[in-house]
């Protein structure tokens, strides 16, 4: 099986990674853990030796009808969702790809997840199991390619968003579903309000929506299922047609909201049902309203108010030293990340502790003690 | 195995005087019910696995979150062992007491402190029943979508703390799938809280890691859990085979031809017999095996999904297909699924019920051995089978009152367990390690991977008092465990590759 979906580039360097690890941990030497290098704006830097997982890929098992695939994190996202599109298939979380040379460990290690995640779930929601090399450099196994494993404890999960901070993930494990037999996307222009209020009732509804967003003056919808309730559900929404490309390039973040501004860019993880925030700046809505981008000149302690005031949470993004390309250039925050509360961030460092005594996986990443 | 808390296998456990800890906490929480009497003790000395059964020392009955705070400050500062526990239906002994520990019973905590039908959430305290959620979200036409069998009497807090399933699984995730926060308090008497109302939070992913941890980081005093909108309909179809396999090989089609059904269960035929006798489901007592489908969603493609499912179950060779006429035929299909474990129960004196998980495709072939096992030891083993999400349920059926006859099912199922190992599969699914499983873990860890959850434990319960004993073996237990089974260096199943 696996082998129908080998590539000329599939190479396993785990046990080269695991020795680059090994002796950086000896030698107390930071390691910056990169696979294609495509999302270095989301988190602080680090400094720190490269250690690059671009070498080590391919899809190592993949069974259609177990709908699970297995793959090694420097693997390209762009080579493992044409792999499971030739399949009829697709990763749930329909994860950002940032370009060709965005990888699967890029995505593990942001746990960015697309449009579809309010629906289908987030890139920690499909994750099984996970191959780790810990800081001996030993490729460890957690989880496995079955559905349902409750055995030790949900290391694979923790992986996700660590941003390599607590070890190096080389392979995962993930759940993968069947591509919607229809689909149709479509545009209506209201207000944001109404949008919302829209959004909320037909949240309680059982509706095939499995994308919204709102942007320039206008609620866009995706509608995925079969084809008659795609049908029917199209018809009574009414609105006008949209490209399906649209979701592409939101998912990518590639509109113009996120190329044609200076301003910092903020990503507000709010709950779904939260009004517009009186914040200055403009406001890009996805996931029905529980993912909104914010391109503003505010402080960050007053964005981060005004999100943690509604139950949510702010991050900046932008490369940190304003080197980067579109949005990505912007000077970010000092802090990408929004603080912990003081006994949080003391079993995160406790954590980092047990599994990297010696601070060398992307150290500062995600926080200047983790 | 034995039970009881070893310190030679789990670990040194520091010599509690029970007058010593008794006084400590009736005077640092005189208002919380403290039972210390054997005859008030004896009610919670098992779980849902009763085969195991243990004493404890003390078990405190806490009604508000300051008394647990207290007790676990003082546990802390004392060394005590804290093993917390729910409504007591798990089924991994994950709530077993210890004969030197206090047991933290959360069943107090039963308000549902809101329903949120805007935001489809729902925030609860952990003793709140887990159907109680659904029957709380129903007149706003929304539910809860995890539903383990036990879903009228196990609690929420201990359905996050085992990541319970049930049979929606495929489709609707598991616990860890359907909850946005949790409170916590740990055993140092800290208050956190992991996750957030929003679909993601700053930092690691601790809600995902505290979910299925068995009450080994901390103590979860408060639940928010997604609510999802009813589905418009479902149907129902039981497909008839005449051979298991055939049965098997169909679920694997239904998924391939791009359909993930709402539920779909497996039963084999001593299965399907005692279901039928115990609810009268109206399942055919022929069969060899019997598929259940459940098809959930938009009433129009739920029409065309029965249609498709209905051609592949023809063409895998179903020699019966029925779909459920009304709502009513379509609860009776799921009483006797639901109640296949009291239904076999009636059959014998006492059953033991495994829960291994493997890839669908390697259902044929782990039969099997289940079935040369059973004919092996001369046990009577059921089998249901969670199809769509590979997780299957043996029950082995023998009879506690026959000298040997435990042990026998013990090491019985201890097979089954490597057989799901050795398939590439999980001892445990949905029901937990607990301590039942405890030496299994030996067999599908290495280790190096033992210790990596040792230094996650350690992060947050450097002392290891929560729930020592359970879910995480020492190296000592696998050492031991390991040194067993290689027993004249005979591996067990030869002809099984090793991983």
């Amino acid at each position: 099986m696996a082998d129908t979906y080998a590539s000329p580039h599939d190479q396993n360097m785990s046990a080269e990674i695991g020795e680059q690890i090994r002796h950086a941990d000896k030698a107390g030497s930071p390691l910056r853990i990169v696979g294609g290098d495509t999302r270095s704006f989301y988190g602080r830097a680090v400094d720190g030796t490269p250690l690059s997982l671009s070498a080590h890929r391919g899809i190592t098992h993949y069974d259609p009808v177990e709908l699970v695939v297995s793959v090694r994190t420097g693997t390209p996202l762009d080579e493992l969702e044409s792999a499971l599109q030739a399949e009829g298939q697709m990763l749930g979380c329909e994860p950002p790809r940032f370009g060709e040379v965005g990888t699967v460990g890029g995505m593990i290690a942001t746990g960015l997840s697309g449009p579809r995640r309010p629906w289908a779930g987030a890139v920690r929601d499909f994750v099984l199991g996970t191959r780790v090399i810990d800081r001996t450099g030993r490729e460890l196994r957690f989880g496995g390619e079955v559905m349902k494993n409750v055995a030790g404890y949900d290391i694979s999960r923790l992986m996700v968003g660590a941003q390599g901070t607590l070890g190096v993930v080389s392979e995962v494990s993930m759940k993968v579903l069947p591509r919607p037999a229809a689909s149709a996307s479509l545009r209506l222009e209201m207000p944001l309000e109404k949008a919302l209020d829209r959004l909320t009732q037909w949240g309680r509804q059982p509706l095939p929506i499995t994308a919204s967003a709102y942007t320039d003056g206008a609620l866009h919808l995706r509608l995925e299922g079969g084809a008659s309730s795609v049908a029917a559900t199209r018809e009574r929404l009414g609105g006008d047609e949209l490209e399906e490309d649209f979701w592409q390039t939101l998912r990518d973040l590639r509109l113009p909201f996120f190329t044609d501004d200076a301003r910092p860019l903020w990503r507000l993880s709010l709950p779904n049902h939260t009004p517009p925030l009186p914040l200055a700046g403009e406001t890009l809505l996805d996931w029905a309203g529980a993912q909104r981008w914010l391109k503003s000149d505010a402080a960050a302690e007053e964005i981060r108010a005004a999100a943690s005031r509604v139950g949510g949470h702010a991050t900046c993004l932008g490369a940190s030293d304003g080197q980067g390309e579109g949005h990505h250039k912007a000077q970010g925050a000092a802090e990408p990340f929004t603080p912990l509360a003081p006994v949080i961030a003391k079993y995160h460092r406790r954590l980092k502790a047990e599994l990297d005594p010696n601070g060398i996986f992307n150290p500062g990443r995600l926080y200047g003690d983790v | 195995m034995n039970i009881l808390y070893d310190e030679h296998l789990d670990g040194p456990i520091a010599p509690q005087n029970k007058a010593d800890v008794l006084a400590d906490l009736s005077q640092a929480i005189p208002d919380m019910t403290l039972l210390h009497r054997e005859e008030d003790l004896r009610p919670f000395e098992c779980d849902g696995l009763s085969a195991y059964q243990v004493l404890p020392m003390l078990v405190a009955l806490p009604d508000s979150l300051d008394q647990v705070e207290t007790l676990m400050r003082r546990c802390h500062a004392m060394g005590v062992p804290v093993v917390t526990r729910g409504a007591g239906t798990g089924l991994s002994g994950g709530a077993l007491p210890l004969e030197q520990g206090v047991l933290l019973v959360m069943s107090r905590f039963q308000r549902i402190l809101a329903v949120d039908p805007e935001a489809r959430i729902a925030q609860v305290q952990p003793g709140v029943r887990n159907l109680a959620i659904s029957e709380a979200a129903a007149p706003h036409g929304l539910y809860y979508a995890p539903d383990p069998s036990s879903q009228i009497a196990c609690s929420i807090g201990g359905n996050v703390a085992e990541n319970a399933g049930g049979v929606h699984c495929l489709k609707y995730g598991l616990t860890v799938h359907n909850v946005l926060k949790v409170e916590v308090i740990t055993i140092e008497g800290e208050r956190m809280t992991l996750g957030a109302e929003s679909f993601d939070a700053p930092g690691f992913d601790l809600l995902a890691l505290f979910t299925g941890s068995e009450g080994m980081l901390g103590v979860i005093t408060e639940i928010t859990v997604k609510l999802l909108p009813k589905p418009e309909t479902a149907k129902v179809l039981m497909a008839s085979f005449d051979d298991v396999e055939k049965a098997g090989r169909a679920v694997g089609e239904i998924i391939a031809a791009g359909i993930i059904p709402g539920g779909l269960e497996m039963m084999d035929k001593l299965a399907i017999r005692a279901a039928e006798d115990f609810v009268k489901a109206g399942y055919p007592v022929g069969a060899e095996a019997i598929l259940l489908c459940e098809l959930d969603g938009v009433e129009a493609d739920v029409a065309d999904d029965c249609e498709t499912v209905r051609r592949v179950l023809e063409a895998a060779g179903a020699t019966d297909i029925q779909q459920a006429r009304d709502d009513a035929e379509r609860a009776r299909f799921w009483a006797g699924r639901k109640n296949a474990f009291p239904a076999v129960g009636r059959m014998s004196p006492d059953y033991y019920c495994m829960d291994g998980t493997i890839p669908r495709r390697e259902l044929p072939s782990v039969l099997k051995g289940i079935a040369r096992l059973s004919e092996e030891s001369g046990l009577r083993v059921a089998n249901v089978f969670h199809a769509g999400d590979g997780n299957m349920h043996p029950l082995i059926l023998f009879d506690a009152n026959q000298p040997g006859e435990l042990e026998l099912a013990e090491e019985v199922g201890g097979k089954i367990l490597e057989l799901c190992v050795a398939a590439g599969g999980s001892i445990t699914g949905e029901h937990g390690v607990g301590r039942e499983k405890i030496n299994q873990m030996c067999a599908q860890f290495q280790p190096d991977e033992i210790s990596a959850f040792h230094a996650v434990k350690a992060a947050f319960d450097e002392q290891r008092l929560l729930n020592p004993g359970k879910n995480i073996p020492t190296l000592q237990r696998c050492a031991e465990f390991g040194a067993m089974h290689v027993h004249n260096n005979e591996l067990p199943h030869p002809e099984l590759p090793r991983f």
